[in-house]
């Protein structure tokens, strides 16, 4: 859809996933590395499929050069070096007025701490993502597969494409500075309004989830079963209703002991009033049946019986799903699987095309 | 001043996050985007979910549907009802973007599938987002993004070594799937400038939230090695983790080299780095840190954001008045364009409170025929 798009990508880690969305979305995407750069690391080589790789040392002259032949330069200039001065935007508009310079940087560009260094770690706790995982009162955590570089790239994908936008109806450029710390905000879901309309700050749950019933009872998320963990919660409501409803079906026809699940009635039940001691005798006997399922038993039988919950997957439970082979999600370049286009458009998943 | 998207027009249809996310983002931009729901089934943020005002549950209440849904139009409609129809096919044949986050086949069972308004606006560009896409054994699966956030490796990859997995807050992978639908729709009007033609862009939040673990997937892939949570380690630092600072608050704090270590050593020496961050807040160690050159950063509640002097440097959150709610503050856009930045304009609307800007202004009824639609219970 973006063919006649010309991205000259001179970012790091911080801004590959910007490039590589923008090429899936059809743009000629040339990637900048310099001679000698280590390219070989799976985070490299999946995220800057679908460019054409070109090694150059990058020096003002170069770069203004580049400026002219692109619509979009994307770079993502260390804070506090003088790699921000190289990537000036006044200086390259002065080449090319039509440029989108997007920069992607931890802080942004402006305001106190926009000379700060940060990597994932300090972005995900700079923008609240760490004070929400973890348990309860114990050590904020991260992901341990860094996203905070992936905020800030999708974000600066879709930065890049409203200047591309105003740059069609003007024919000026513009400059979009991307700040990774609010790109994480992003992930935040709908925690920001709780502070200012409840006067209450969420925080980390654990496994468990909090906060749904007036007498404090916490609900069991993470169930460990036959070959790592199911994600069930008992919802309420008429979702969770046919979900409850259907579980202890299953349950009744594998014979297992149902307990207290044999008498009730869900269409009565609230989980909003339930007692930690209601909640505990309802959830020991889902415990035990779990126990003895797999991760692949349950996406089957879940999904066959319109139950709500999925499996914790691995990447290898990922890469055995069979919906996602289904739908051409994987695409083989040599001997690489990767993972492919992430829109289908008009009935089709474009291609990836081999990095250059 | 001129907004970048002024001139696009975006109808939503469907509720919650997925779908409404998308047209936020570029209504913050100066599309005019129209929030469709029925007074029947209003938007399920509206009632389902904490916070409201003053804890009390009402339509116009919730701050969870607000936070989605600033700078744009609300309008109901009831497309059960035939006229109700009429009237949003009519609207659609006025729009660019058509946003739908319902489960596969329910919008074109309403009489609103892209095959059938294409004919009417061929330059249409339609999103669909739903958990699994449109398509696949599993397409018809029914799921709320925070036990998707699990399918998609996230929470197998959060959480200590040998402990449970962890929850990662609310729907996250929503989030990546309209941050993705968005840029999506942004290419497909490129492409319609160019060619006149519309675009149906089938989104799965499953497949969207994938291309954030692409190097772990794809490390699987080529070498079978599988990605394990490891807590706040990071295989490739020298020192990488969270500290308990002074006042209960953490530190977030990494270093990439051993001349970084060198300079956090000679910062906190005679003391050990754990007893020199528990004598000082960690808004005053990340000071020191960042000025001793060390990777350093206070590990931000969600109360602290609002207080926090770089966000507030670049405006990030934007006070508005709801009619109910009151002010309250809204989430600006993550990126500054240099000559159109993204602004908040307006506070979310209240149900069906533009029906008249929209089909007497945009869609241009008369007085009558409006009175006509309403008689016949079209915006029910």
């Amino acid at each position: 859809m973006l063919g006649a798009c010309r991205i000259v990508d001179a970012s790091g880690r911080l801004g590959w996933l910007a490039g590589r969305l923008l090429a899936d979305l059809g743009a000629r995407v040339v990637k900048i590395e310099a001679p000698g750069a280590d390219i070989s690391s799976p985070q490299w080589r999946a995220l800057n499929i679908n460019k054409r790789l070109v090694r150059l040392e990058l020096d003002a002259r170069k770069l203004e050069e580049l400026a002219c032949e692109c619509d979009i330069l994307i770079a993502t200039p260390e804070p506090g070096t003088s790699e921000i001065a190289l990537f000036d935007y006044a200086r390259l508009r002065a080449k090319n007025p039509a440029l989108v310079l997007t920069v992607i940087t931890p802080f942004g560009l402006t305001g106190p701490k926009a000379g700060w260094r940060a990597t994932d770690l300090e972005i995900m706790a700079a923008g609240g993502a760490m004070s929400l995982a973890g348990e309860p009162g114990g050590t904020p955590l991260r992901v341990s597969a860094p996203q905070a570089y992936a905020w800030a790239g999708a974000q600066a994908a879709v930065g890049a494409l409203i200047a591309l936008h105003h740059r069609r109806n003007t024919g000026r450029g513009q400059r979009v500075d991307v700040s990774a710390q609010a790109a994480v905000i992003t992930s935040l879901a709908h925690a920001p309004p709780f502070v200012e309309i409840a006067g209450i700050t969420p925080t980390r749950a654990g496994a468990f989830m909090t906060g749904r019933s007036v007498a404090g009872a916490r609900f069991r998320v993470f169930w460990p079963c036959r070959d790592g963990y199911l994600n069930f919660i008992l919802y309420g409501g008429v979702a969770g209703r046919r979900t409850n409803e259907q579980l202890v079906a299953w349950m009744r026809s594998r014979g297992v002991a149902l307990g207290p699940l044999a008498t009730q009635d869900w269409t009565k039940w609230d989980p909003t009033v339930a007692t930690q001691g209601e909640v505990d005798a309802l959830e020991a006997p889902i415990a035990r049946f779990f126990s003895k399922v797999s991760k692949a038993e349950f996406l089957e039988g879940a999904h066959r019986r319109e139950m709500l919950g999925y499996p914790v997957a691995t990447v290898a439970d990922i890469a055995a799903d069979p919906q996602l082979a289904a739908r051409g999600f994987w695409q083989d370049l040599g001997s690489e699987r990767h993972c492919g286009v992430f829109a289908v458009i008009d009935g089709k998943r474009p291609p990836l095309v081999p990095a250059g | 001043m001129t907004r970048a998207l002024q001139g696009i027009r975006i109808l939503e249809f469907g509720g919650y996050a997925a779908g409404p996310h998308i047209g936020k983002m570029l209504a913050n931009f100066g599309a005019t985007v129209v929030h469709v729901e029925s007074r029947a089934r209003p938007d399920g943020f509206r009632l389902q979910y904490p916070p409201y005002k003053d804890g009390k549950p009402g339509l116009e209440r919730s701050g969870c549907f607000a936070f989605f849904n600033d700078s744009k139009l609300g309008v109901t409609l009831d497309v059960k009802n035939p006229r109700g129809l009429e009237l949003a096919r009519r609207l659609v044949a006025r729009c660019d973007v058509l946003v739908e986050n319902m489960r596969p086949g329910v919008i074109a069972r309403m009489g609103l599938g892209y095959e059938s308004l294409k004919k009417d606006n061929p330059r249409l560009v339609m999103l669909s987002t739903c958990n699994m896409g449109q398509t696949g054994p599993r397409a018809d699966t029914p799921g709320f993004g925070s036990q998707l956030t699990a399918l998609a490796g996230m929470c197998h990859l959060t959480g200590e070594p040998g402990g449970p997995p962890m929850l990662l807050y609310g729907p996250y992978i929503d989030f990546i799937a309209s941050t993705l639908g968005a840029a999506a729709v942004l290419a497909a009007l490129e492409r319609r400038h160019a060619s006149g033609e519309g675009a149906y862009i089938d989104i799965s939040q499953y497949e969207s939230g994938l291309m954030f673990l692409a190097g772990e997937l794809l490390e699987y892939h080529t070498a079978g090695k599988i990605a394990e949570r490891a807590g706040n380690r990071d295989p490739e630092a020298v020192l990488h983790g969270v500290y308990r600072c002074a006042g209960g608050t953490w530190i977030a704090l990494s270093c990439w080299s051993e001349d970084e270590c060198r300079r956090l050593e000679a910062l906190v020496q005679p003391k050990s780095v754990d007893d020199w961050l528990a004598e000082r807040s960690a808004e005053a160690a990340a000071q020191m840190l960042q000025a001793a050159g060390v990777h350093a950063h206070p590990v931000e509640s969600v109360a602290d954001l609002f207080g926090d002097p770089q966000l507030a440097a670049r405006a990030q959150w934007q006070g508005k008045v709801h009619p109910v709610i009151g002010a309250h503050s809204y989430c600006g856009p993550p990126f500054i364009l240099s000559e159109t930045p993204g602004e908040v304009t307006k506070a979310a609307p209240m149900l069906g409170a533009d029906n008249e800007a929209v089909f007497r202004g945009l869609l241009g009824l008369s007085a009558e025929e409006y009175a006509a639609y309403d008689a016949a219970g079209a915006f029910a």
